[in-house]
């Protein structure tokens, strides 16, 4: 099966306040169409592994590679390219650009690729809203909507330029548990049908074990 | 590749958000800009009029015959004292008349130039005006009317009657201001004139000139050409002056050297006669530029906060774009273009504002003795002006926006990712 994300021997240091060695010798691999969570103790540093995968750290050390290619050091605008076409991010925290509506902010990296029409890209937008049923928020400004709302935003414009792979960090941190048996269904159905690969941070025990595998981490190594 | 579409967007949402501190810093702009224009409209026509007034009526170049010491004295022809040391007292000039030798076939020649807009001759002599007792000097000069107000604009100075007046009227007379005021003349009544040598012949005014400048408009009158000539006693090819219009100014100085060199008179160009004036105008374009320069340093302040303010706050949303896929250069632009959104619609309601005031100013009424043909206030309303003002505006801005854009272009989304 071919891997779609994949590190090898990556490691990572915080120099501030004192060197702090986050990530030591980080060997994973996503294939495609799978579904793959990763857990650990907070602080562990899962969110920092996140960041390198998804391209925005930059400085680190070992390789990345994105559908069997080295990442690593591309430069900054093939990178941006990169996270912009095959990587769909949700964060630990809803981030939405708050002076937009919820269609626009999920339309906007669509918008930035540029390979539909717009209306092409409206259509696309309003479907991702319905699945994460949100589509009647679709013209209300991103600010005035709830946390959970703010959140199935965020895995919609995830969702937009249907992506290689989608990064989670706690993408479920803020839903009540119908909507993140939802939000689960939404991702094992998009990874049957379409072959979408996800890797997802999780503290959720339940929603782990219901993906096809799970990555355990410890202060900074992989344990299985 | 960038994407402009979304980029203006973005940037648009951005201002229309902070719609009262970004058109705080258009405004500063329009000031700058609308400062610029008035100032420059005001002081370039001012500069103008005062260019009329001096240069229109001065001829280009002024062609005469001076009365000076022969350049080469008998001696220097002497073959045998070639070489030595010669000294020689008490030179006077040699006895000559002021008339231009061969002037009839010179003004040909120089009508036919293709620089030439026009040459015309004139006569002047010194003569005296008689009213009952009053005798009172002064010079009258022949010219011909309907040319001098071709080329001259000479009809601007005639503050009664008009150049045809005196082009029907063989006996006519356009008498100075001044001196009508002096002896109590007006336009249809008559003034004797008397030569040097005595002679008296009587004039019908037909109308007054006033060039604003008090020694001329005391003491000259204009009359034709052939009026002087006969009063002189002298035939129709004693001509005194040779005044010259040309189609570019800037040659004046070349051509009255050429004159000098091939005719053996005096020809004198326009800037030599003005250099002072010049100076007067350089002052004034200066201050112009220093104020608007000044102001609109201070409207780029103004962007240049604004702009690291809306940076600060939008950390969030720069992060987010770049999480997303946008590259710090998009990032860079959305800024950039929001600095110059800013400087383009500050600086158009700049130049509409300074058009309106220099409109308003050349409404103000303006009169001096000194510029008869003066009402309002002068404004010079140069599209070459409109066209610096917004290329300052986008110029400034531009410096304005570089920096702080390249402050978001660097932010790292991680960081701000994390703070959160
Ligand atoms: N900028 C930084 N400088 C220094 N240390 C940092 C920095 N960011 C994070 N750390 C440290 O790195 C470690 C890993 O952090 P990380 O955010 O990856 O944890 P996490 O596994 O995502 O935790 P959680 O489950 O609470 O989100 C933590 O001990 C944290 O204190
Ligand atoms: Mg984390």
């Amino acid at each position: 099966m071919k891997k779609v994300l994949e590190t090898k021997h990556v490691h990572k240091y915080f120099r501030k306040p004192v060197l702090f060695h986050v990530l030591k010798d980080i060997n994973i691999d996503v294939k495609k169409g799978e579904f793959v969570s990763i857990m650990g103790k907070s602080g562990c540093g899962k969110s920092t592994l996140l960041y390198i995968l998804s391209t925005m750290d930059t400085d680190y050390e070992g390789e990345l590679f994105l559908n069997e290619e080295l990442i690593t050091g591309q430069n900054n605008d093939v990178l941006s390219y990169i996270r912009n076409k095959h990587i769909g991010f949700v964060f630990q925290f809803h981030y939405l650009l708050s002076e937009f509506s919820v269609l626009e902010n999920v339309m906007l990296p669509a918008k930035k690729l540029a390979e539909k029409s717009l209306e092409e890209i409206e259509y696309d937008a309003m479907q991702k809203l319905k699945i994460l049923e949100i589509d009647k928020l679709a013209q209300k400004r991103a600010s005035r909507i709830s946390g959970g709302e703010k959140q199935r935003v965020a895995i919609a414009r995830a969702l937009i330029n249907n992506p290689a792979i989608i990064l989670g960090d706690e993408p479920t941190g803020n839903l009540d548990s119908y909507n993140s048996d939802n939000v689960f269904e939404i991702f094992k159905q998009l990874s049957i049908d379409q072959g979408l690969s996800l890797l997802v941070v999780t503290h959720d025990i339940d929603f782990a074990d219901r993906t096809d595998r799970i990555i355990e981490m410890s202060d900074g190594e992989i344990l299985y | 590749m960038t994407n402009w579409k979304v980029i203006l967007n973005i940037a648009k949402t951005h201002l229309l958000t902070k719609f009262k501190q970004t058109s705080t810093a258009a405004l500063g702009v329009t000031f700058g800009i609308g400062a610029y224009i008035t100032l420059v409209c005001f002081m370039t026509g001012l500069n103008k009029m005062l260019d009329d007034l001096i240069l229109d009526q001065t001829p280009h170049i002024h062609v005469y015959n001076e009365i000076e010491p022969s350049k080469q004295q008998p001696v220097d022809l002497y073959e045998e004292f070639k070489n030595s040391f010669k000294v020689v007292h008490s030179i006077k000039p040699k006895l000559s008349q002021s008339k231009i030798h061969n002037a009839l076939p010179i003004i040909k020649y120089l009508n036919e130039d293709k620089n030439v807009r026009g040459a015309i001759p004139q006569v002047k002599s010194q003569i005296f005006y008689i009213a009952g007792s009053i005798e009172l000097g002064g010079n009258l000069t022949g010219i011909i009317p309907l040319e001098e107000a071709r080329l001259f604009n000479f009809q601007n100075y005639i503050i009664k009657g008009s150049t045809t007046d005196l082009h029907k009227n063989d006996n006519g007379i356009l008498l100075g201001a001044g001196v009508a005021k002096k002896m109590s003349l007006d336009v249809g009544d008559r003034v004797q004139i008397s030569t040097i040598d005595g002679e008296i012949f009587p004039l019908k005014i037909v109308g007054l000139f006033q060039s604003g400048i008090a020694d001329i408009d005391n003491i000259q009158s204009f009359t034709n050409l052939k009026t002087v000539q006969r009063i002189l006693g002298e035939s129709d090819n004693y001509i005194t002056d040779i005044n010259v219009k040309l189609h570019d100014m800037s040659s004046a100085f070349q051509m009255s050297q050429d004159i000098e060199k091939q005719f053996k008179l005096k020809a004198i160009d326009v800037e030599t006669a003005n250099a002072q004036f010049q100076t007067g105008m350089t002052i004034r374009n200066m201050i112009t530029y220093a104020v608007s320069i000044t102001l609109l340093i201070v409207a780029g302040f103004g962007i240049y906060n604004i702009l690291n303010m809306l940076i600060y706050e939008k950390m969030n949303d720069i992060a987010i774009l770049k999480a997303t896929g946008f590259s710090g250069k998009d990032v860079q632009m959305i800024f950039m273009s929001q600095a110059l959104i800013i400087g383009i619609v500050g600086g158009v309601l700049g130049l509409i504002i300074g058009y309106g005031l220099a409109n308003y100013i050349n409404t103000l009424p303006f009169e001096t003795e000194a510029l008869p043909t003066i009402k309002t206030l002068p404004v010079n309303l140069n599209p070459m002006f409109f066209i610096i003002g917004i290329s300052f505006a986008l110029i400034s801005t531009f410096f304005a926006g570089y920096l702080p854009s390249k402050k978001a272009k660097k932010i790292d989304p991680v960081r701000i990712i994390r703070g959160q």
